[in-house]
């Protein structure tokens, strides 16, 4: 799935990364804590979460995540997608509840980690 | 759709709580944040998380969830499982992780 | 063969907002060097985990950071409350972070046990009421 599937399926809106709407994404990771998604050893995986915070985008960072959607509504400040810009994150944000972005993308046929 | 039909859909681990399975489910909640949950979450709602601890059934008994199923093989702590049996409401597990037995509870629940 | 990169950084306790600006640097230092990118993602992920540690726990702290031929070495050093039982904190689930610090992503009891699974070698000595030192070591060969 492209960065522009996810876009349509979720009516999400993106705040950077928008040069690489065909980036593809084949598993995602649904959390809210940062210190779950540390222990992750896949690359290339799509976060979807509910914190929305720098260490969000620190810890995307340092696990090799280059995609994050934040759920539920929340919004990315202005040095939040600084710094997803500089780490070449790509990030979105939409209004549905975590559980109905993990359906909606899971029926679309985006895979689970494990 | 109750919480014993959700279990034996999804194949899922029953720790506590087994009183509470007639439970009518109206939907799910995902999250690891309990403020949010005391927040955002609506009655007969099943909560996905991985957070193990006694203020899980507190939450979950407060805002009239259905069940509460834990993620990626987590095991409730002794406290925890001791709540949902007063409280009534069905602890249960899974290894999936959270993306994955959301999907499968979002379809299932659509249905 | 002498040290290829030698730095400093420090952190200060409770600033959440700059949390993961020294192992940020870090990354982009080995990223530099062209390590591989494994032992990258390995050394900064344990090093993210202990300056975050250092934010939640301490006062203040310290990231030193060497690199030569053989190995990576990391350095966190903390003024702060110390580990009271460090057998304890290496156990997975066990924390004494606040629920400001769980609202936060963190303090489920998984950061020392992370670091260890990601470290070649951790070692954490740590005195109460004073503070904690945590050193990471990576073998590059």
């Amino acid at each position: 799935m492209q960065v522009k599937d996810i876009i349509r399926i979720l009516d999400a809106r993106i705040l950077c990364g928008g040069e690489r709407l065909d980036y593809t994404i084949e598993l995602a990771f649904a959390s809210d804590l940062m210190s779950d998604v540390l222990t992750l050893s896949n690359d290339n995986v799509l976060l979807i979460t509910g914190l929305a915070n720098m260490q969000t985008i620190r810890t995307a960072e340092m696990s090799d995540i280059n995609c994050i959607i934040f759920a539920r509504n929340k919004k990315a400040s202005a040095e939040m997608i600084e710094l997803a810009r500089e780490s070449d994150i790509i990030l979105m944000e939409c209004r549905y509840s975590l559980y109905k972005t993990c359906g909606l993308l899971y029926a679309e046929g985006v895979k689970p980690i494990f | 759709m109750t919480a014993a039909e959700i279990v034996n859909k999804l194949d899922l681990q029953v720790f506590s709580g087994e009183n509470g399975l007639n439970r009518k489910v109206s939907g799910g909640y995902v999250s690891d944040l309990l403020s949010d949950v005391m927040g955002n979450a609506d009655e007969g709602q099943v909560w996905i998380t991985l957070q193990t601890h006694k203020n899980v059934m507190a939450i979950a008994s407060l805002k009239e969830l259905a069940a509460v199923i834990l993620v990626n093989g987590n095991k409730p702590d002794e406290d925890t499982a001791r709540q949902s049996n007063e409280e009534e409401i069905p602890l249960l597990g899974t290894s999936m992780s959270a993306f994955e037995i959301t999907g499968k509870l979002y379809e299932l629940i659509k249905k | 063969m002498g040290e290829k990169i030698a730095d400093q950084y420090s952190v200060t306790g409770g600033d959440f907002s700059r949390a993961g600006y020294a192992s940020s640097q870090i990354k982009k230092s080995l990223k530099k060097l062209g390590v591989d990118m494994a032992i990258i993602k390995r050394t900064v992920v344990a090093t993210y985990e202990g300056e975050v540690n250092i934010v939640a726990h301490a006062w203040s702290g310290k990231i030193v950071f060497a690199v030569d031929d053989e190995k990576i070495r990391i350095v966190l050093e903390d003024e702060g409350p110390g580990i009271e039982d460090i057998e304890q904190a290496m156990e997975e689930g066990f924390s004494t972070a606040t629920s400001e610090i769980r609202e936060m992503g963190f303090g489920a009891g998984m950061g020392l046990p992370n670091m260890k699974k990601n470290a070649d070698h951790l070692h954490v000595e740590s005195e109460v009421g004073k503070g904690t030192r945590v050193e990471i070591t990576m073998h590059l060969n």
